[in-house]
């Protein structure tokens, strides 16, 4: 009888036989309204009260745009060291045995569980002038506190995970078969690497830094600390939207945060269109 | 000569050394020395000046409201995060996907807008906030409004622990225990929470971390009054403007230990997770 039933559910994958669909649709959607949707709605009803060219010279002011130029450059910078290093740091954690690799790939995850506010102090003191890292570089000319470059500095520190754990996965579940063919034929390293491997990899490669460059568009804790805040220097968005506030100037808080807002919602819709584009890919499905 | 087995490339010991040597050396520089340095400006002063900074009245009050907002953010974002998790892995539906991604938002969007679409819709000129405040109820500028955003920037992370699992999972042991005539909440005392309870456990520890220690969201809405609205991080930033940077490293230091416990828990519920894999493989032999 039972064998019946369940054989029953199987063919027939789309009745519903689990309880609880009406209750965990009804709180899911409650919650996903109240907290997701309805702030969002009341942004886009504060930024519809304004007319275009109110919203247009808000979002345009020249500030502002350095503020944009500012923080894309940033990110750009930050997700690109942060692909490079993260590829390094998974490639060393799946493929070799060390002492200490365990508590290595712990660390891993601390600028995620840091909050970004310390993360912000610390790397502020250590790349001062008098700090650790800042004094010696102090001696070659180069100045990270107070400039553009700490906030690249800010930015990848605090988004560096996003690489190591997207790409980590990928690396571990290669296939071995195509490798030791390729280097049964003679193939050199990093003729392998490049021809067999990186095909494999990219596409997580790719999601980890689109991921690390969305995170970092929107640090702000991290950033603030160590940028110095310069207009048109080193000014972040996320910044030029909390003076807006600080200013009691609400329409033109809400007008840049709009354009923040739907930036990082497009890169947020891409990435997992990527995602599910390239999974499908690898499991063939 | 090599057997098949580790015919891999990058395993001539120079190039695995030297690639160990670049990521333990940038590990060391990128997270070891920043971790270090909180605890070493925090004791700069001394252990008594520590014990001071830390028993300070603002600092305590700090810590209370911080522990507070997240004991009341973890509950709520438990349930909602295993109902979500539920509901997109246990049914087929139109929409799902959408579900999904909507999740996401949270993670995508910078902590500065989060604060401001709560500040626009529960603000004083705010569409919800001034009916509220037509009956003396005021969210933004006090606990309700921290908790509120807190809430907002911590929701996903439960559901992102768990849905990957359970969609792994599938559901035969719970149909299996629905034929089985088990009521919802057996089913999910006895068979669900079972499998999940390790990325539970991860899902909450993420939530608490970030819930205890945001900052932008947070700054946005809280108003910095001190020993009222200041929690934990916005007291590191106040003490940092203060040039107390010992007292600021104080409180980052205990927010850093909670960083750590964070780490320490994930590498615990990895390997049991891994236990629990490598069980049910011998099992399945």
């Amino acid at each position: 009888m039972s064998l019946a039933i369940t054989s029953a559910i199987s063919l027939n994958p789309s009745k519903r036989v689990l309880p609880g669909f009406a209750l965990s649709l009804g709180i899911s959607l409650l919650f996903i309204s109240l907290i997701l949707l309805l702030p969002i709605t009341g942004l886009l009803l504060q930024t519809a009260g304004m007319s275009w060219n109110e919203y247009w010279s808000v979002i345009s002011d020249p500030r502002v745009v350095a503020s944009y130029k500012v923080t894309l450059w940033a990110a750009a910078w930050a997700s690109a060291f942060n692909g490079v290093v993260g590829l390094l740091l998974a490639w060393v954690l799946v493929r070799y045995e060390f002492p200490g690799k365990r508590i290595v790939d712990a660390l891993m995850d601390l600028p995620f569980a840091l909050p970004t506010a310390v993360a912000g102090i610390t790397l502020s003191a250590l790349f001062a002038e008098n700090g650790w890292y800042g004094s010696i570089l102090a001696e070659a000319g180069i100045k990270v506190a107070f400039t553009p470059l700490g906030i690249i500095v800010a930015m990848s520190f605090t988004s560096l995970p996003f690489v190591v754990r997207t790409v980590q996965p990928v690396l571990e579940d290669l296939a071995v078969e195509d490798e030791e063919a390729a280097i049964s034929m003679g193939g050199s390293d990093l003729t392998v690497f490049r021809r067999v491997i990186f095909p494999s990899l990219w596409p997580a490669l790719l999601t980890g830094i689109a991921l690390s460059f969305t995170r970092s568009l929107g640090e702000f804790g991290a950033v603030i600390f160590i940028a110095g805040n310069m207009p048109y220097v080193s000014e972040i968005t996320s910044l030029m939207i909390f003076i807006r506030l600080q200013e009691f100037d609400y329409a033109a808080a809400s007008a840049i945060a709009s354009v923040v807002l739907l930036a990082s919602l497009i890169l947020l819709f891409l990435i997992n269109i990527w995602q599910a584009f390239y999974l499908r890919r690898i499991h063939g499905r | 000569m090599r057997t098949s087995a580790h015919l891999r490339i990058g395993d001539q010991p120079w190039v695995k050394w030297s690639l160990i040597t670049l990521a333990l050396s940038l590990v060391t520089l990128l997270l070891l020395v920043p971790l270090f340095a909180i605890f070493a400006q925090a004791f700069s002063g001394g252990l008594e000046s520590y014990i001071a900074n830390v028993t300070d009245r603002f600092t305590l009050h700090a810590i209370g409201l911080t522990l507070f907002v997240a004991a009341l953010t973890v509950p709520i974002n438990l349930v909602f995060g295993v109902f979500l998790a539920w509901l997109v892995t246990r049914f087929e539906f139109p929409g799902r996907k959408l579900l999904i991604t909507l999740i996401d938002i949270p993670f995508a969007v910078s902590p500065v807008v989060a604060g401001l679409l709560y500040l626009l819709l529960y603000g004083s000129n705010g569409w919800i906030g001034s009916r509220l405040m037509d009956h003396d109820i005021q969210l933004m500028f006090s606990w309700p409004g921290i908790l509120m955003v807190t809430v907002f920037v911590t929701c996903p992370f439960v559901a992102r622990e768990l849905i990957p699992l359970m969609q792994q999972q599938g559901k035969e042991e719970e149909e299996a225990g629905v034929t089985l005539g088990a009521s919802g909440w057996q089913l999910f005392r006895r068979i669900t929470l079972p499998n999940i309870q390790w990325a539970l456990i991860y899902g909450v520890v993420l939530t608490n971390a970030r819930a205890v220690g945001e900052f932008g969201a947070v700054s946005v809405v809280s108003g910095n009054i001190r020993g009222e609205t200041n929690t934990l991080p916005l007291h590191v930033e106040l003490l940092y403007q203060d040039y107390n940077v010992v007292g600021a490293f104080a409180s980052s230091s205990l927010l850093a230990g909670i960083a750590l416990l964070t780490l320490f828990v994930k590498s615990f519920v990895e390997w049991r997770q891994a236990r629990q894999r490598h069980a049910l493989n011998e099992e399945e032999i």
